[in-house]
């Protein structure tokens, strides 16, 4: 049973991923690369958590999904605030994507990790009475099947439905020409900033899933807020591993998680005892593979398998 | 056909970019937006935590600058932040977003503490310290020159390829960690071999070193041929290869250069101040160098300014989450905040809003009408004049063609009646005939 235990873990710490993953290929596709994902993910677990503590005196009355909805509205919110703040700096201030990225990723992380160790300082971290909510409908399970909660089903729709509007809609490919070419798109007569702005908010609403995922169903305790930020990282990788390709990163995210948990399953699967040193060369895996697909595409030139032209160029419509 | 509707709709404001802004007034913007930054702040401290605003700002004083312990600190941590940023200027100078120093930097650290745990002991201290120089500087250079090599030969996307390179350092440097501590504690403790010599304090040559550097490396970038060519590829590589700049080449000495700089900061962090390796030895600063350099707008004396105002709230929110007992992470709140209000003074700094209804501006474009019209006005009625001459001229012509035509007719007239004359004459004749 251990490799069921080993898959279904995996794919469900892959959820993480990919909805970080599927949240930055949207902001990515419109030109702005947002390295403050990992602040953006764990705002949006703490505005979730913030939510659900909020909701504990009625956690009897309200109906279980109520208060699922609810969490993920604020974790939204949370998130998707952070990124209008992002788009604010750098599609109306024509900031530098990179540090306005960075800086974002410092005061998200200071400011998660702020909030949440004074709810558990002031013994108030009864956010977790939401996990049977969040796990559902597995929550009685002892096994790994215990994580494959609605927010993975959230995850996988999101990620479709993602590919599906990006490639088969009109809106799709106006964003994706905004960000292949902001002027030409400009040209054609494409609300520009509009699309950044919605395409940037949205991106990082779903992103604000991934943290708030990791908190309430994967981990399931109070000190997971700490490690939320090197999922971020991850998350921007797989991008990258997935190509730009939401569908792709389903596929992705499974990969990493394979490679990202290996070594805890690795003695009793394949019955070989790995040294304790090994362990942190399995986790640097996944990096490894991006950093190979990412030289590997830019010697194939495929066009379809290229980051957007635009990627990281802010647009001044009087520049030329 | 077309309605000319375009004045109807103007928008609120539009944004024109200046060139023209002068040195003070750039300055006093970025004061503006220090000072809103920390009103910011203390209102954030004050909502978050219950903090007094004064009280504050004197315990951020204190915490840099209270003691001559923390003055020392003060000056170490930013002598540090420093010789990254330095480090990574040279590549960006150049577009070539290097954001991996964070790596370089710990894996040079990795580089001169392997050297102390196979070396140490064995040899004098003196060759100790330069081969760990030497295998800092060099393990930095590798890291950062194959994202280099990379961009130059295939156009890799360097600033996704450097961030990649962050973790495999961070977890090589946690895989050794585990090789060299036998128990699996995963510390190294101190270690007593390879210490920089010390003169006079603990981190002045640390300090003297980064002043030197920073003057260094302002001649390179601003008075050589090499700086030069940085300067040129970062504009535009196709200018760059026109006049015969070889911008392969340009780019891995560029980046072999950062990456060594990054390298000597681990070594130094190694040598002259932790003496030990973990993964957090870097913490963050490889990133937080990135903004110095670039608040900095790439210009190391301008970095020294930033890195201290970065240094000064990161040292001084340390003090005030230790003294009202608040949590660690708020330095980076702090910090974050405060960069934010940098970067987006920036815009108004190169960028100019103009709006709509602004009565400056209105007055100064009524004028400017006014002045157009009153041209118009005048050319106008110079024009007229000069029609009116030309209109009477061309009048005059055409009676004198009417005349001349009517006369014309006439003699025609008079020619075709004499004609016709002579033909009925002549007719008669011949008919008698």
């Amino acid at each position: 049973m251990t490799i069921v235990n080993y898959l279904l873990s995996a794919f469900s710490i892959g959820i993480i991923f990919l909805l970080g993953a599927t949240g930055e290929t949207i902001t990515e596709k419109v030109g702005h690369l947002n390295l403050g994902i990992p602040g953006i993910m764990s705002v949006g677990a703490a505005g979730g958590c913030l939510m659900l503590r909020a909701l504990y005196p009625v956690r009897e009355s309200c109906p279980g999904f109520i208060i699922v909805i609810l969490g993920l509205l604020a974790c939204f919110f949370a998130a998707g605030l952070l990124g209008a703040f992002y788009s604010f700096l750098t599609v109306t201030l024509h900031a530098n994507q990179n540090v306005t990225g960075l800086a974002l990723t410092t005061f998200g992380v200071g400011i998660t990790k702020f909030i949440m160790s004074r709810l558990t300082k002031i013994g108030a971290h009864e956010y977790l009475y939401a996990l049977p909510m969040f796990r559902a409908p597995f929550s009685n399970q002892t096994n790994s099947l215990k994580y494959c909660g609605v927010m993975t089903y959230i995850a996988l729709f999101i990620a479709v439905a993602t590919s599906y509007v990006l490639y088969r809609t009109k809106v799709g490919l106006n964003l994706r020409a905004v960000g292949e070419s902001a002027g030409t798109a400009d040209a054609v007569g494409i609300n520009v900033s509009g699309y950044k702005y919605v395409a940037t908010i949205i991106g990082s609403g779903i992103a604000g899933f991934g943290g708030l995922y990791y908190i309430m169903d994967y981990a399931g305790s109070q000190e997971a807020y700490l490690s939320i930020e090197a999922f971020g990282w991850l998350s921007i990788a797989l991008v990258i591993f997935s190509l730009w390709k939401p569908v792709v990163c389903i596929l992705g995210s499974f990969v990493f998680g394979l490679l990202y948990i290996l070594n805890a399953y690795a003695s009793t699967i394949f019955n070989v005892k790995l040294p304790m040193e090994l362990s942190p060369a399995l986790k640097t895996l996944p990096y490894i593979v991006t950093i190979v697909v990412l030289i590997i595409t830019s010697t194939k030139k495929k066009r379809e398998n290229q980051p957007p032209a635009g990627l990281g160029i802010t647009y001044f419509r009087e520049e030329r | 056909m077309l309605k000319n509707k375009t004045n109807d709709k103007e928008p609120l404001f539009h944004v024109t970019k200046r060139d023209d802004v002068t040195f003070s007034k750039a300055m006093g913007i970025r004061a503006i937006a220090v000072v809103a930054a920390f009103v910011f702040c203390m209102i954030l401290a004050l909502i978050l935590a219950g903090i007094n605003p004064l009280k504050m700002i004197s315990s951020m004083f204190s915490g840099c600058f209270g003691t001559q312990r923390r003055i020392w600190k003060f000056f170490k941590n930013l002598s540090i932040l420093l010789y990254i940023s330095l480090a990574v200027t040279p590549a960006f100078r150049m577009k070539f977003w290097n954001i991996g120093a964070e790596g370089q930097t710990l894996i040079g650290a990795l580089a001169s503490v392997a050297c102390i745990i196979l070396l140490g002991g064995k040899i004098p201290n003196g060759l100790l310290v330069l081969i760990m120089f030497v295998a800092g500087v060099l393990a930095g250079a590798i890291w950062g020159v194959i994202p280099a090599v990379f961009k130059a030969i295939w156009d890799t996307n360097e600033t996704l390829f450097t961030l990649m390179m962050n973790y495999v350092a961070s977890f090589t440097v946690a895989y050794f960690l585990l090789v060299w501590t036998p128990s699996g504690s995963s510390t190294l403790g101190m270690l007593s071999y390879g210490w920089f010599p010390q003169i006079i304090h603990e981190y002045f040559l640390v300090i003297v070193i980064a002043l030197i550097l920073t003057g260094v490396i302002y001649v390179y970038l601003n008075y050589s041929k090499h700086g030069y060519e940085i300067s040129v590829v970062g504009e535009s590589q196709k200018t760059a290869k026109y006049i015969g700049i070889n911008v392969k080449k340009v780019i891995i000495r560029t980046m072999t250069l950062s990456g060594a700089l990054c390298g000597f900061a681990g070594f130094l962090i190694v040598a002259a101040l932790d003496h030990s390796v973990t993964t957090q030895t870097v913490g963050g600063q490889g990133f937080t160098a990135i903004m110095v350099s670039w608040l900095g707008k790439f210009n190391p004396i301008a970095m020294f300014a930033t890195s201290f105002l970065i240094t000064f709230l990161d040292q001084g929110a340390a003090q005030i989450s230790t003294e009202f007992n608040i949590d660690s992470a708020f330095p980076s709140v702090i910090v974050g905040s405060i960069l934010f209000f940098i970067i987006g003074c920036e815009f108004f700094i190169y960028y100019k809003v103009n709006f709509r209804h602004k009565a400056k501006n209105m007055v100064t474009m009524a004028a400017s009408e006014n002045i157009v019209k009153d041209e118009e006005t005048l050319n106008n009625e110079a024009l007229k004049q000069e029609n009116k001459t030309a209109i009477d001229e061309a009048a005059h012509e055409t009676t004198d063609v009417q005349d001349a035509k009517q006369d014309v007719k006439q003699d025609t007239k008079q020619d075709i009646n004499q004609k016709a004359a002579t033909l009925q004459e002549n007719n008669g004749k011949e008919s008698e005939q």
